[in-house]
C-alpha cells in the first residue's frame, strides 16, 4: 500500500513536470532569455506549484503525523550561509547552460531522450564529486 | 529557438507538482526535492532510504509515459545545447544542489511553500545565476 501510493505520487509529479513544460530545456532557458526569445510559461509552473504546496501544506502539516508515517520529515536548517548561496549561484550556472534541473530531469529520462541521461549521468558525478569534496575537508554528513 | 507561450498547461502542470508535494507530505511526511531522491539514491543511508526514493523516482519516470498513453506522443524535450554543454550544466548542478540541499523542486516549490527565508535565499541566488547565464551565453557570447 506504501508503495502503492509513493508510486502514484511519482506519477502524479512526473506528470505534471511533463505537462508544465519543466523536461523541456528549450521553454525553460526562454523563460530566463528576456532579452532574446522569451516565453513567461515557467511563472506558471512555478506559481500553480507553490501556490497549490503552500495550500496543502497548511492543512496536513496541522495533523499530528503523517498517514502512513510516524511524523514528518522537516529540515530543521536555518541557516543562510556562503555554502547555501554558493551552492544554489553553482546550481543556476549550471541550469542555465544545460537547460536542465533535477526536477525536470528525472521524469524526463521516461522518455527515453538519450540528452536526458547524459545529463543526469553528469549531475550524478557533480553529486559524487562534491561529496568527496567535503567528505575530505570536514567530517560531518551532508544533509541533501 | 522560440516556444509557444502555454500559461494554461503550465499553470495545471505546475498545480499537478503541488498536489504531488502536498500528497508526500500529507501521506509520508517528506519533502518532495529532487535533489534529495537523486542524491538517497546514490549514497541511502540505509536500505528503507533507498526504497521508498526508487518507487518515486519509478512514478516519476512513468509521467511522460502516461502523456504518451493519453496524448499520443511523449511530452517535446527539445534540447538546444550541445552534449558539452550538457555534462558541463550537469556536472555543475551536481556540485550546486549538493552544497545548496535543494533545487527548483525542493526550495523552489516546497520551501517557499513553508515560508523557509532559508529556502528564499537559494531561489533567488539561483534564479538571478541562471537568467546571467543564459544573457551571457546568448547574447554576449553568441552575440
Amino acid at each position: 500500500m506504501r508503495y502503492i501510493s509513493l508510486y502514484l505520487i511519482g506519477l502524479i509529479f512526473g506528470t505534471g513536470i511533463s505537462v508544465s513544460g519543466m523536461a523541456n530545456p528549450a521553454k525553460v532557458l526562454n523563460f530566463f532569455d528576456v532579452a532574446g526569445t522569451w516565453d513567461p510559461s515557467l511563472a506558471f509552473v512555478m506559481g500553480g506549484a507553490v501556490i497549490v504546496t503552500f495550500l496543502g501544506y497548511r492543512f496536513v502539516l496541522k495533523r499530528p503525523m503523517p498517514m502512513m508515517e510516524e511524523r514528518f520529515h522537516l529540515p530543521t536548517s536555518r541557516v543562510i550561509d556562503t555554502r547555501l548561496l554558493g551552492g544554489s549561484a553553482v546550481f543556476g550556472i549550471g541550469w542555465g547552460i544545460a537547460g536542465f534541473c533535477p526536477g525536470g530531469a528525472l521524469p524526463a529520462l521516461g522518455t527515453g531522450s538519450l540528452a536526458v541521461f547524459i545529463f543526469v549521468g553528469a549531475a550524478i558525478a557533480g553529486i559524487l564529486l562534491a561529496r568527496t569534496i567535503t567528505a575530505a575537508r570536514t567530517p560531518r554528513a551532508l544533509t541533501a | 529557438m522560440e516556444t509557444a507561450f502555454t500559461p494554461w498547461q503550465s499553470l495545471g502542470g505546475g498545480a499537478l507538482i503541488g498536489l504531488a508535494a502536498v500528497l508526500l507530505m500529507g501521506l509520508h511526511g517528506r519533502i518532495f526535492g529532487a535533489t534529495g531522491i537523486l542524491t538517497g539514491l546514490i549514497a541511502p543511508a540505509s536500505k528503507s532510504d533507498f526504497s521508498w526514493r526508487a518507487v518515486l523516482l519509478l512514478g516519476m519516470v512513468s509521467g511522460p509515459l502516461l502523456v504518451l498513453a493519453i496524448s499520443g506522443s511523449f511530452p517535446a524535450v527539445d534540447v538546444p545545447v550541445s552534449n558539452l554543454m550538457l555534462v558541463l550544466g550537469g556536472l555543475l548542478v551536481g556540485v550546486g544542489v549538493t552544497f545548496s540541499a535543494g533545487c527548483t523542486s525542493g526550495h523552489g516549490v516546497c520551501g517557499l511553500a513553508r515560508l523557509s527565508p532559508r529556502s528564499l535565499a537559494s531561489v533567488l541566488t539561483f534564479m538571478a545565476a541562471t537568467a546571467v547565464t543564459v544573457y551571457i551565453i546568448r547574447h554576449v557570447i553568441g552575440g
